[in-house]
């Protein structure tokens, strides 16, 4: 090994870090730290007057090796990274000890012990830093097409905005037709428009988009590959019904005798046939088999569609196809499901038949819906006199779940509108915080106080309807303090609407299993960066879009799913990407083939070659956990960047006697 | 340093690059103080922890190792952490073994917007490692061998 | 005798005899070694006095052969006496390498040994509770045993070792080529074991499958399927990080390595490559199914650490409060 020339920078950060650690004696006493050449400390090294000293000094002192003492590398490693490269050395030869969050931030009341530990952990570095070695990202080619999984807002303007651009996707939804939770919706808020005058357009472009694929009623069951070169095994599920042939005319659901409860579309609220549309701008226009219910399917009887079917249409015999597309990236848009209020016993959904979900007055009060826009009563016939609509039913609730569900205030300020317009009934609103954030909120959150709404600040204990006075006899009583006026109330109303929060969906976890995408612990799939990476995942080539990433609304989704798009061309038009060269190798030659790292790897990137009788790790399906390095009992594995040696050392600089040896300060 | 009631002790900490790592960032941000005792080293993932590296960290002279990691079923790898806990179960099987403390080798979880939690396990550990005294293990290897001894008195 | 002879000094320290007959079961082939060398050395074999070797010139041995681990002053002594005679010191075997056997009392410590093999063993009939004196008054004079320490060490822990040649004991064809490797001076760099970078599964040819252990099973308690990896089969198994060599001896028979070889080249600690290697592939997610499993692997650290605790990064179990420090080499009880 030639000589080894460390130069270490101690940053003051201002008073961030000077003032509580003494940050020249740490630069003097590393300064006697092996192999350290120089050590100096700056007021502000991110500034461009720091970076420009280790890059004078990587030339001047022909430095081989760079520690600067700073912030979290989660601030700056790039930034000092970078400025090694611009002075020729590779940037996997620089090491960052974190003075800042990790000391000066945290033992402002302990100077010498804030002083000690910056010592240790720049000798952590120093020590560490001599190990480590250049390394090269590794390049891949990048295939244009794309995979968006989910068909609901953010996942078609995902697709949309792919294709446009010239470049194929192939959309996967999981329903007979994309448009998702938005294709349910009456209106939208703060704005009032009619929901699926807005979406029903770009759901037809998707449909019939020359660079989309639209693979509905379709699952993924399994993804191979890394970025660039997925290979998505996709279940087309039996539709029972010819595509090529069918036109969607409707003479088979016409004729149809089976009536079912449709619980997806309409909420339980309506019915549709056993062979059924799920509604009229479905995109896809084909209708599907029920083969739950169809008499066909039971009794091998009746065939009626069939019968009916000018173009021949109908396959009973059908089966489900394997589809395999290859692709270079992923965008996951998968949505969320509703919170299901039944997990709320004195909420009484499901036992009161007057509590309605959110979704349920969608339907209501959608002129396509069940009632055809009638805001009624579950009779069907009564409009009622006086609603309550509960806010924050399962959310911001520490029993069900912490987050904010984002939309359910704005919601609810659209169904009082509505409700309000349509039936002239007094509305009352329960909440906790009204949250109006974004463009043009607050000022509906005004217009429909204005219109008369009543707005009562405490969150709702039980919904009864064991009444206590006459005016209460009939009616469902909503318990809570109001917390404005400090006292305890009760609310008679004839209906009640809860704004159900939105959850991850069931499967989340598998999925984001599936495709290498972690969840948080809400649940929902975590980005690469809450702040500055929003639409990355940990797998890179793999992207999230809308409310599968957190609770949003339209707008966010929309965004989100461009903006996920916009990532995506980015690698298209790059055509090759570069990956972290952290990760795992096998020294075959010294590899004896035990296989116990074999099923380390969630990524699947070790494969056990058995003419040779050892492991190996695709370095382009691994991720550089390190999981199978620590696993492997003959030390055999190298995690690039986390190596056994530098660990070690690191742990033995960490645990240098940082009394000793301090400079005398003349 | 001795047991004389100004003991502070040296733990090593082992956090992982996505969750716990970024909850202590979060606990410098929020400036959440604790005390100066934890030196941490940052690895990718829990998973990466070979337990050679809290042997080694025990014989330098560390009083105690806290290893923090991502929740179960929140790791950023998926199942590094499961992998982590197996390890450590039968790493503090085989400690105890050697006589040291259960309290002496921890495993704990943050997540990244835990630094709260982050804050109060290295509290409390502290506490809980100041109360033990110093491991000094080193001091477990008395040096016996006469010639040697002879040699150090000469010199 | 011609000039070319090289001296040859084989001793054991604390150890059981094994290994010496280990270098006879080179059967005919200790004809070349009598061919090659003067054994000036071997208390085993032949009638050699401590005198003997200590006349000897400084560096006059060309390879010394040391087994067994240091326990007490006379293996240190002889340790030093026979580093200074030697050009050449192999730590020969897993005692003098790391520990092995008598390593295992680092696990406890000198007063509970003691008590427990000259008092309370069930063996033993002792009703003065006499115990070994390191000086004793006899008509005839004084008796002297050497001090007996508190911890077992390793050969290089007490001088600087040249080659490390591993197992329990080492095989002979690995003695063999040690020896032909001597003789014409293709020595490998100092400092090295002399052996194969691989480990015991290299070797084994038991079929290997991606690893589950749901429970670990004695090697009494089960027949094991004789083609298949015992550790899938939840047999206690360290040949996934001891360094073959051996030809897989144990595992062919059935019976989980031993891991008497040793670790790997670049590992720090044999017991916790192990141990990480078994616990990975552990099939439970919580601490309590992980629990319930390791309850089935009774004596971990003992699995671990069978052949060289004293060689690893701890080296024994903690001494009790008030015995650190001030353990010198003190008068036997």
């Amino acid at each position: 090994m030639s000589e080894q020339r460390v130069g270490v920078y101690v940053c003051h950060c201002g008073h961030n870090i000077a003032g509580t650690v003494d940050v020249e004696h740490v630069a003097e006493w590393s300064a006697n730290l092996p192999n350290v050449v120089i050590s100096r400390d700056n007021k502000f090294m991110c500034a461009s007057t720091g970076q420009e000293q280790i890059e004078e000094d990587i030339k001047e002192f022909d430095l081989t090796h760079v520690v600067v003492a700073s912030c979290s590398p989660h601030m700056h490693e790039k930034t000092f990274r970078n400025a090694c490269a611009r002075a020729g050395l590779n940037p996997y030869l620089f090491e960052m000890a974190n003075i800042r969050e990790h000391a000066s931030w945290v033992h402002a009341s302990d100077k010498d012990g804030a002083t000690n530990k910056a010592k240790s952990l720049v000798s952590a570095a120093v020590h560490r830093v001599i190990h480590q070695e250049p390394l090269q990202p590794m390049q891949v080619d990048i295939r244009p097409e794309t995979l968006v999984v989910g068909g609901g807002i953010a996942g078609i303007q995902t697709a949309l905005e792919i294709a446009d651009a010239g470049y194929h996707v192939y959309l996967v939804e999981r329903e007979p037709s994309i448009g998702g939770h938005m294709a349910m919706f009456d209106k939208t808020f703060p704005t009032l428009d009619c929901s699926a005058c807005i979406l029903t357009p770009k759901m037809f472009d998707a449909g019939s988009h020359p660079h989309i694929t639209l693979l509905s009623y379709s699952e993924v069951e399994q993804v191979d590959g890394y970025v660039g070169n997925f290979t998505v095994r996709v279940r087309r599920k039996a539709r029972h019904v010819d595509e090529d042939l069918c036109t969607g005319c409707g003479s088979c659901w016409e004729k149809c005798p089976i009536k079912v409860i449709d619980t997806v579309f309409e909420a339980g609220l309506g019915s549709r046939k056993a062979i059924y549309r799920p509604f009229p701008q479905a995109v896809p226009k084909y209708p599907i088999i029920d083969v739950e219910n169809c008499t066909y399917y039971k009794s091998g009887k009746c065939r009626m569609c069939e019968k009916v079917c000018p173009t021949e249409a109908i396959r009973f015999d059908q089966e489900d196809e394997i589809l395999e597309v290859e692709v270079g990236n992923i965008v996951l848009a998968t949505g969320f499901q509703l919170f299901d209020p039944r997990r709320i016993p004195n909420y009484g959904y499901g036992r009161l038949e007057n509590v309605f979900t959110n979704l349920e007055f969608e339907r209501l009060s959608n002129a396509a819906g069940p009632t055809e826009g009638k805001i009624v009563l579950r009779d069907g016939v009564t409009e009622p006199e006086s609603v309550a609509i509960v806010h924050c039913v399962g959310s911001r609730d520490k029993n069900y779940n912490s987050h904010c569900s984002a939309i359910c205030c704005m919601a609810s300020l659209k169904f009082a509108h509505l409700v309000m317009e349509k039936t002239g009934a007094k509305v009352y609103n329960f909440y906790i915080d009204m949250r109006s954030i974004s463009k043009g909120y607050e000022e509906f959150y005004h217009r429909i106080m204005e219109e008369g709404a009543s707005f009562i600040r405490g969150k709702v204990s039980e919904i009864t309807d064991a009444a206590h006075t006459p005016e209460e006899e009939g009616k469902l009583i909503l318990v809570c303090e109001d917390t404005l006026i400090g006292r305890p109330r009760r609310v008679p109303v004839d209906m009640v609407i809860l704004s159900a929060g939105l959850e991850p969906r069931a499967d989340a976890q598998e999925v984001g299993y599936m495709f290498g995408a972690g969840c948080g612990d809400t649940g929902f799939f975590t980005e690469r960066h809450p702040k500055l990476d929003p639409v990355a995942t940990v797998t890179e080539g793999v992207f999230i879009a809308g409310a599968c990433q957190g609770a949003k609304d339209i707008p966010d989704s929309v965004a989100q799913g461009a903006a996920a798009a916009a990532r995506v061309l980015a690698t298209i038009s790059k055509k090759q990407v570069n990956l972290e060269p952290v990760r795992a190798e096998i020294d075959e030659s010294r590899c004896s083939g035990c296989r116990i790292c074999n099923n380390m790897c969630p990524y699947h990137a070790i494969d056990f070659i058995e003419a040779d009788g050892v492991s190996r790790v695709n370095p382009a399906l691994c991720k550089g956990c390190g999981t199978c390095v620590a696993a492997c009992p003959s030390q055999v594995i190298n995690g690039a960047h986390f190596t056994f040696d530098q660990l070690i050392a690191e742990i033995d600089g960490i645990m240098v006697d940082v009394t000793a040896g301090a400079l005398e300060v003349v | 340093m001795s047991d004389n009631g100004t003991f502070k002790p040296v733990i090593v900490g082992f956090l992982c690059n996505w969750c716990s790592y970024r909850a202590a960032d979060l606990a410098g941000t929020s400036r959440m103080g604790y005390p100066a005792t934890l030196r941490d080293i940052r690895i990718m993932c829990t998973g990466r922890l070979d337990p050679t590296f809290v042997l080694r960290a025990l014989q330098k002279g560390a009083d105690g190792v806290l290893i923090m990691g991502c929740h179960p079923g929140q790791c950023h790898y998926q199942e590094g952490n499961y992998k982590a806990i197996r390890r450590f179960a039968l790493l503090k099987r085989t400690l105890r073994q050697l006589g040291l403390e259960e309290e002496r080798v921890q495993l704990h979880w943050a997540s990244a917007a835990e630094g709260v939690r982050f804050a109060e396990t290295v509290t409390r550990m502290t506490k809980e490692i100041t109360a033990l005294g110093p491991l000094d293990w080193s001091h477990n290897w008395p040096n016996e061998d006469p010639y040697a001894l002879e040699e150090a008195a000469h010199e | 005798m011609s000039d070319k002879k090289g001296k040859l000094g084989l001793y054991w320290a604390s150890s059981c005899g094994g290994c010496e007959i280990a270098v006879l079961a080179l059967h005919e082939k200790i004809l070349d070694v009598a061919a090659a060398f003067d054994i000036v050395f071997w208390p085993c074999v032949m009638d050699f006095k401590y005198e003997d070797v200590e006349a000897l010139e400084d560096g006059e041995i060309d390879v010394c052969l040391f087994n067994g681990a240091i326990r007490n002053d006379e293996n240190a002594h002889m340790a030093h006496v026979l580093r200074q005679k030697s050009k050449v010191l192999v730590a020969f075997g897993a005692c003098s390498f790391g520990g092995s056997m008598p390593g295992l009392a680092n696990f406890t410590d000198k007063d509970a040994m003691f008590d427990w093999i000259y008092k309370q063993s069930p063996s033993t009939d002792n009703p003065q509770g006499t115990l070994p004196q390191k000086h004793s008054q006899v008509p005839e004079g004084e008796l002297t045993l050497p001090n007996f320490w508190r911890t077992v060490k390793t050969l290089a822990q007490i001088v600087p070792v040249d080659y490390y040649l591993p197992g329990c004991p080492p095989e002979a064809h690995q003695i063999e080529a040690a020896v032909t490797a001597i003789v014409t001076g293709q020595l490998p760099p100092p400092g090295s074991v002399i052996g194969p970078d691989v480990t015991v599964c290299d070797e084994c040819s038991r079929t290997k499958n991606e690893k589950k252990i749901k429970h670990f099973y004695r090697p009494q308690e089960i027949i094991p399927d004789p083609d298949v990896c015992l550790l899938e089969q939840g047999l206690f198994c360290a040949g996934i990080g001891t360094r073959s060599g051996c030809g897989a001896l144990c595992p062919q028979v059935g019976m989980g390595c031993r891991g008497c070889y040793g670790p790997n080249e670049g590992v720090l600690d044999h017991g916790a490559k192990i141990l990480t290697g078994i616990a990975s592939v552990l099939d439970a997610n919580t601490p309590e199914e992980v629990d319930k499993i390791l309850d089935t692997l009774p004596d971990p650290a003992g699995y671990f650490y069978r052949f060289h605790l004293p060689q690893s990064l701890l080296r024994r179990r903690a001494l009790g409060n008030g015995q650190k420090q001030t353990a010198k080499t003190g008068e036997a009880t």
